[in-house]
C-alpha cells in the first residue's frame, strides 16, 4: 500500500485526524510552551508559596514557591522522549528478532519463544522495579532502554509468524532458490509484508512505553530525582492533593490527554493499513 | 495425556526460570545492608554481617551460593527470611488473600461485564448505546491505573463530604475502632472493598468489551449465524449460543496477555488504596531491598499467571466446537 493511500484514510478517519492534531498540539506545547512564561521550572517565587492557578502562574506554585507549569512541561517532555524512545528501539527489536527468527527457524526462534514465553510470566512492572536500583543517578535513557527491552517480545512473536507464513510463498522460494542472501531476502521481501503491522505496532508502543514509564516512576522504579517526568510530577502532586491539588490535575490530565491521542492515531493507523479491520460500513 | 504431561512439565520448568531469573535479578541490584547503614547509631560490621548471613541476605557471600540456598529453601516449600528475620512464609499467608480477592473478584467481574458490553456494542453498532460505550472504554484506557485510582478516592472523597456521609472507604481495609458487631464489620470492610475493586474492574472492562466488540463483529454475520437463524432460533438464542461462543474463542487467548495489565493495575491500587497486599508488600520490600520477599512474590505471580493460562484454554476447549467433535 503506498504512503498516500494511508495518509488519506487517515485524514478520512475522524478520530484518528482528532487525535493527529491533539498530539501535534500536545508536543507543540510540551517543546515550545516553556518559553512562553518567565519561569523556569528551577526558579522559586519567594512571593508565591502555594498558589492556586492565577496569570502569573497558569498552573499555580508549589509550597516551595516553584511555578507548576514549568515543572508539568519539564516532566511531560522527558515522558514523550522516552516514550517515543521505548517504540522506536522495541519496534526495531520486534522486526529484526521476529523475521530472524521466523526466517532461520532453530535455535534462534526457540530463544525467541522461550523468552517471549517467560515475560508473559513475570509482569514487565515487576521486573523493572526490581532492577530500577540501577536507574539511581539520573540516567533516563537507561529507563527507556530497560522498558523497550522488556515490551518487544511479543510483537515479536506475531512477526515470528507472519515470517514463517510468507518464508514458503514463491516469490520468497524463488529468490532464496536463486542465491539471495538471506538478510536481503528478510529486508526486501519480508519486511515490506509486515510493515503495517509494525507501524501500528510502533504507535500503540508510545502510548505503552508512556503509560509504563509514567507508572514506575509515580512510585520511585522510574525516573529519578533531579531528573523528572509526568509520573514524578504526579507523584509529588498525588502527596499533597489536598494542600495544593492544581498539581495532580494538571499532570494528570496531560498524561490522560497524551495516551488518549495515541491511542486514536493508533487506532486510525489499524484501520487506516488493515483492510480487513476497517469499519465496514457497506454490510 | 502424554501431551498434557509434556505441557505441565513445561509450565512448571517455566516458573522456575522465571522464579530464579528474578530470585538473582533481585540479588544483584537491591541492597539490604543499607538498612543498617541508615540507623543510628550504627550497628558494628560484624552484627551486620551475622544478621544478613542469617537471612541470606548477605552480599559477602558469592551470588551462586546465597542462589542455592534460596533454591533449596523454596523446593522444600520454604521462601526464606525477610531482612529482619521474619519469616517471608507466615507474611505470604497473610497477604495473599488480600491480594487475590482484588484479582478475582476485579478481573472476573470486568471479565464478565466487559464480554456483555463489548457484545452489545457489536449488535448495536453505531448506535447510541455503541457510541458510548465505545467512547467510554477509549476513555478509561487512556487512564492509567495509578491516576484511575486516585480520581476515584478524589470522587469518594468529594461525595462523603457532600453527602456527609461515610459511603466508601478509600483508605485501608477497614475503619480502625470500628465497633457494632461482626455485621457492621463486614459492611464496613465491603465499603472499603468497593472503590480498590472498581479501579480493577473499570480497567478490565474497557480492554475486554474493546476486543470482544472486535471479534464479535467477525462473526455476527457469519454464515453459521444466518443458519442458526434460518432453522428457526430467535435471534437473541442465536447471538448468545452462536456467535457469542464463537468470539469468546479468541477472548480466552487474549486473556494471558492481559494478565500483566491486571497484575499491575493491583499493585498500583493497593498502594494507593492502602490495601496490605502482595503488590503493597513488593513495592515496601524493594526499597528495602528485601531480596526473598521479592523472589517469592514473583514466584506467586508466574504460578497465577499459568494457572490463569490453563484455565484460559480449558474455557476455549469447552467453548471450540471443532476441538470437542
Amino acid at each position: 500500500m503506498t504512503s498516500t493511500v494511508m495518509w488519506r484514510r487517515l485524514a478520512g478517519n475522524a478520530e484518528a485526524a482528532g487525535g493527529l492534531v491533539l498530539l501535534s498540539a500536545l508536543f507543540l506545547l510540551a517543546f515550545a510552551g516553556p518559553h512562553l512564561t518567565k519561569w523556569d521550572y528551577a526558579d522559586v517565587d519567594y512571593a508565591a508559596f502555594s498558589t492556586p492557578p492565577s496569570a502569573g502562574h497558569w498552573f499555580g506554585t508549589t509550597p516551595d514557591g516553584r511555578d507548576v507549569y514549568a515543572l508539568t512541561l519539564r516532566g511531560m517532555r522527558r515522558s514523550l522522549v522516552i516514550g517515543l524512545l521505548v517504540a522506536s528501539i522495541s519496534t526495531t527489536a520486534a522486526a529484526v528478532a521476529g523475521t530472524v527468527a521466523g526466517f532461520r527457524g532453530g535455535w534462534a526462534d526457540r530463544l525467541l519463544t522461550g523468552a517471549a514465553d517467560l515475560l508473559l510470566v513475570l509482569p514487565t512492572f515487576l521486573v523493572v522495579a526490581i532492577v530500577s536500583p540501577l536507574f539511581h543517578g539520573g540516567s533516563w535513557p537507561l529507563v527507556a532502554a530497560v522498558l523497550a527491552g522488556l515490551l518487544w517480545m511479543i510483537t515479536a512473536r506475531v512477526v515470528r509468524g507472519m515470517t514463517i507464513s510468507l518464508k514458503e510463498r514463491e516469490y520468497v522460494l524463488a529468490a532464496r532458490y536463486m542465491g539471495v542472501s538471506p538478510v536481503v531476502i528478510i529486508v526486501r521481501h519480508i519486511v515490506p509484508h509486515v510493515a503495517s503491522l509494525l507501524i501500528v505496532d510502533a504507535a500503540m508502543s508510545v502510548s505503552a512505553g508512556i503509560v509504563a514509564e509514567t507508572g514506575l516512576s509515580c512510585f520511585g522504579f522510574g525516573v529519578q530525582p533531579p531528573d523528572s517526568s509526568l509520573g514524578t510530577v504526579i507523584a509529588d502532586g498525588t502527596a499533597a492533593a489536598v494542600s495544593y491539588p492544581w498539581m495532580f490535575w494538571f499532570a494528570a490530565g496531560l498524561l490522560v490527554l497524551i495516551v488518549l491521542a495515541v491511542n486514536l492515531v493508533g487506532d486510525g493507523l489499524r484501520d487506516a493499513l488493515d483492510p480487513g479491520s476497517a469499519p465496514r460500513r457497506g454490510r | 495425556m502424554a501431551y498434557l504431561l509434556r505441557r505441565l512439565a513445561g509450565q512448571v520448568l517455566l516458573v522456575a526460570l522465571a522464579a530464579s531469573l528474578a530470585y538473582l535479578l533481585a540479588a544483584a541490584s537491591l541492597h539490604p545492608r543499607a538498612n543498617f547503614e541508615g540507623r543510628n547509631p550504627r550497628p558494628p560490621q560484624r552484627v551486620v554481617d551475622a544478621e544478613l548471613t542469617k537471612a541470606n541476605l548477605n552480599d559477602k557471600t558469592p551470588l551462586p551460593v546465597r542462589y542455592a540456598v534460596w533454591a533449596y529453601g523454596v523446593v522444600r516449600g520454604d521462601f526464606g527470611r525477610t531482612w529482619d528475620g521474619a519469616s517471608v512464609n507466615a507474611e505470604l499467608g497473610r497477604r495473599i488473600g488480600v491480594s487475590l480477592r482484588l484479582v478475582l473478584v476485579g478481573g472476573l467481574l470486568g471479565g464478565v461485564l466487559g464480554v456483555a458490553l463489548g457484545a452489545y456494542g457489536a449488535i448495536r453498532r453505531y448506535r447510541l448505546g455503541d457510541r458510548l460505550t465505545t467512547a467510554g472504554s477509549f476513555a478509561v484506557l487512556a487512564i492509567p491505573a495509578f491516576v484511575l485510582a486516585v480520581l476515584l478516592q478524589f470522587g469518594a472523597q468529594w461525595l462523603n463530604a457532600v453527602t456527609g456521609m461515610r459511603i466508601f472507604g478509600y483508605a485501608g481495609e477497614y475503619t480502625p475502632g470500628q465497633t457494632g458487631g461482626a455485621f457492621a464489620d463486614l459492611g464496613d470492610r465491603l465499603r472499603h472493598l468497593v472503590l480498590p475493586t472498581l479501579t480493577i474492574v473499570l480497567g478490565q472492562v474497557a480492554v475486554y468489551s474493546r476486543y470482544l466488540r472486535n471479534t464479535m463483529l467477525d462473526v455476527l454475520h457469519a454464515d453459521f449465524v444466518r443458519t442458526a437463524r434460518a432453522k428457526g432460533l430467535r435471534r437473541r438464542t442465536a447471538l448468545v449460543r452462536h456467535a457469542l461462543r464463537i468470539a469468546l474463542i479468541p477472548v480466552a487467548t487474549y486473556v494471558a496477555y492481559n494478565l500483566g495489565l491486571l497484575l499491575t493495575g493491583t499493585i498500583f491500587t493497593e498502594k494507593v488504596f492502602g490495601r496490605h497486599g502482595m503488590g503493597e508488600w513488593l513495592i515496601d520490600s524493594i526499597a528495602r531491598g528485601d531480596v526473598n520477599v521479592v523472589a517469592a512474590i514473583a514466584c506467586c505471580t508466574a504460578l497465577f499467571v499459568l494457572a490463569a493460562g490453563l484455565l484460559a484454554d480449558a474455557l476455549s476447549v469447552l467453548l471450540d466446537p471443532r476441538v470437542r467433535g
